[in-house]
């Protein structure tokens, strides 16, 4: 298994960490049983996702994932953010070896978690967006 | 500059000078089939001889009990399915513990799959499988108790001794497999009452695919591969003499250097080990204090996953392991550290180091150095840690 160049540039150097006073919606998706969980943060201001962080525990290649996952999002609109696939975090990295494609899934869950819970405060409805599938709990319990 | 620290020597190790000095004479100048008669070949059968000699030595055997193999999986097959086949008749229960190597559990579960009982034993907080519990597990039908000599990922010795006098009394054979031990802790399968012993040349700077395997005179076993008259027919296929002599000559030296490396070896795994657990909050030894390997190392750091550990590790130039999932291409972290008792997210944190004679002080200096930054960047991604801080408030 190896990374790809852009994956390890993400990994060592991920872009940004963090954590936001008064996000306007947060994300948090994946378990610590399983090794993984991302925490997606964002910033909405007049329908422009304007800033994005993440704190992740998880392999390089979950940590890569978000990094790129949240560059991505920066200065998207609502719609242009729910394109964000993990086909298209994973292309930005130049791919991901096979047994690490779960954690492209994840980004996009977190990002998708982090809008819906945007809509959800907002009372809005955007459409195409599903209610994120929880399971957090090891979070909770820890 | 990038360093080049080698940890992992649980997982392989280089060849030694010594022992490549040695190997090279039997590829283009003694390269005589051992079987054959002519001048070059009695070479083969000579250097073969001397390597089993060497080997029966190192374990305190009989030289006619040493018989080589591709390796330690292929060492631990034999013994599983050779006794599970020529023993079947009289029974089909096996004894094993939950921390054994894949090629012992996956093995098991073959076996299990074509009418064999294994019973797995548990182990405590350190590893220690429990003589009472071994005791009680065997049955009329017991035809076989194989239990690791000393454990690949948290180091721990099993009481070895005292299993093959249980195994002894009880008349049921005793395998244990001893691919980390074999170098490293004293062997004597005669004061051990070990029936059965699996090694492996590339833990003990032989070269990889060549194993042996001990099998006390008289034992019932049947052949793991069928073919030519080697090995007094128990292991058929023209021998890899260069790399018997190999192991012969690598486990000759670890053998006579075993109590200066034992020392010099535990008090490097004692310095790293010490250095974490003082410079690292949030970290815990896996595996016992005392009773393991003297190279050793396996620490679970919370809030973090293992990959992450060493990839970040790798970048400084240090080679390492862990039993995160994430390294086993599994969701699921280590079977030995989830034995232990260790909660998902903990196993998930864990990073083995493995020393050997050759490493230095220095090398350990530069991992303590570098490893609590690693941690530290990591906790700081850790939305567990961000929790963890903010419950503490």
């Amino acid at each position: 298994m190896e990374y790809s160049n852009k994956v390890m540039e993400h990994f060592m150097n991920p872009k940004n960490v963090g954590e936001m006073e008064n996000p306007s919606g947060v994300g948090i998706v994946g378990n610590a049983k399983c090794g993984d969980i991302m925490k997606v943060y964002i910033d909405v201001e007049n329908g422009i996702i304007k800033d994005a962080k993440f704190k992740t525990f998880g392999c390089g290649a979950a940590i890569a994932t978000s990094s790129m996952a949240t560059e991505l999002v920066k200065g998207k609109n609502i719609q242009q953010a729910l394109e964000i696939t993990n086909k298209v975090v994973m292309e930005a990295l130049d791919g991901l070896p096979p047994v690490k494609v779960h954690c492209s899934c994840l980004a996009e869950e977190a990002l998708h978690a982090a809008l819906w819970d945007y809509a959800q405060k907002n009372h809005i409805v955007i459409e195409g967006l599903k209610k994120p599938v929880e399971d957090i709990e090891h979070l909770h319990n820890h | 500059m990038k360093t080049n620290i080698y940890f992992d020597n649980a997982a392989t190790t280089p060849v030694r000078k010594e022992v490549y000095d040695e190997i090279l004479p039997y590829f283009m100048q003694y390269y005589g089939n051992a079987s054959s008669i002519y001048t070059i070949a009695r070479e083969s059968k000579k250097a073969l001889e001397k390597a089993r000699e060497q080997v029966a030595k190192a374990l305190n055997a009989n030289i006619d009990e040493i018989y080589f193999t591709a390796g330690g999986s292929e060492s631990d097959n034999f013994a599983l399915k050779g006794i599970a086949e020529a023993m079947g008749k009289k029974g089909k229960h096996i004894i094993t513990t939950q921390i054994e190597h894949h090629a012992i559990l996956h093995t098991c579960e073959y076996l299990q799959q074509r009418g064999f009982e294994i019973t797995y034993l548990p182990v405590d907080e350190y590893g220690k499988i429990s003589l009472e519990e071994l005791k009680n597990a065997i049955r009329k039908d017991t035809i076989l108790i194989s239990v690791m000599f000393a454990n690949n990922e948290i180091g721990t010795i099993q009481p070895i001794k005292e299993i093959g006098a249980i195994a002894k009394e009880k008349g049921v054979y005793f395998h244990t497999d001893a691919v980390q031990a074999v170098g490293h802790v004293k062997i004597d399968v005669k004061e051990m009452n070990i029936d059965l012993l699996s090694l492996s040349g590339h833990k003990i700077c032989a070269p990889k695919g060549i194993g042996a395997i001990y099998i006390k005179k008289g034992v019932a076993i049947n052949p793991l591969i069928h073919g030519g008259a080697q090995e007094k027919r128990r292991r058929a296929g023209t021998e890899n003499i260069a790399d018997i002599v190999g192991l012969g000559k690598a486990i000759e030296l670890a053998n006579e250097e075993i109590e200066q490396n034992v020392t010099k070896v535990s008090a490097l795994r004692d310095k790293l080990i010490n250095g974490i657990l003082e410079k690292i909050p949030y970290s815990k030894l896996n595996g016992h204090p005392t009773d393991r390997l003297p190279g050793n190392c396996n620490i679970s750091f919370e809030f973090i996953e293992g990959e992450s550990m060493l990839l970040l590790l790798d970048s400084k130039g240090i080679a390492a392991s862990s039993g995160s999932a994430c390294t086993s291409g599994s969701l699921d972290p280590s079977h030995v550290l989830l034995a232990i008792g260790l909660p998902h997210e903990k196993a998930h944190g864990s990073l083995r180091m493995t020393l050997e004679h050759y490493n230095t002080e220095k090398e350990v200096d530069i991992v303590l150095e570098e490893l609590p930054a690693i941690v530290s960047k990591l906790r700081d991604m850790s939305p567990l840690y961000e929790t963890f801080l903010k419950q503490q408030k």
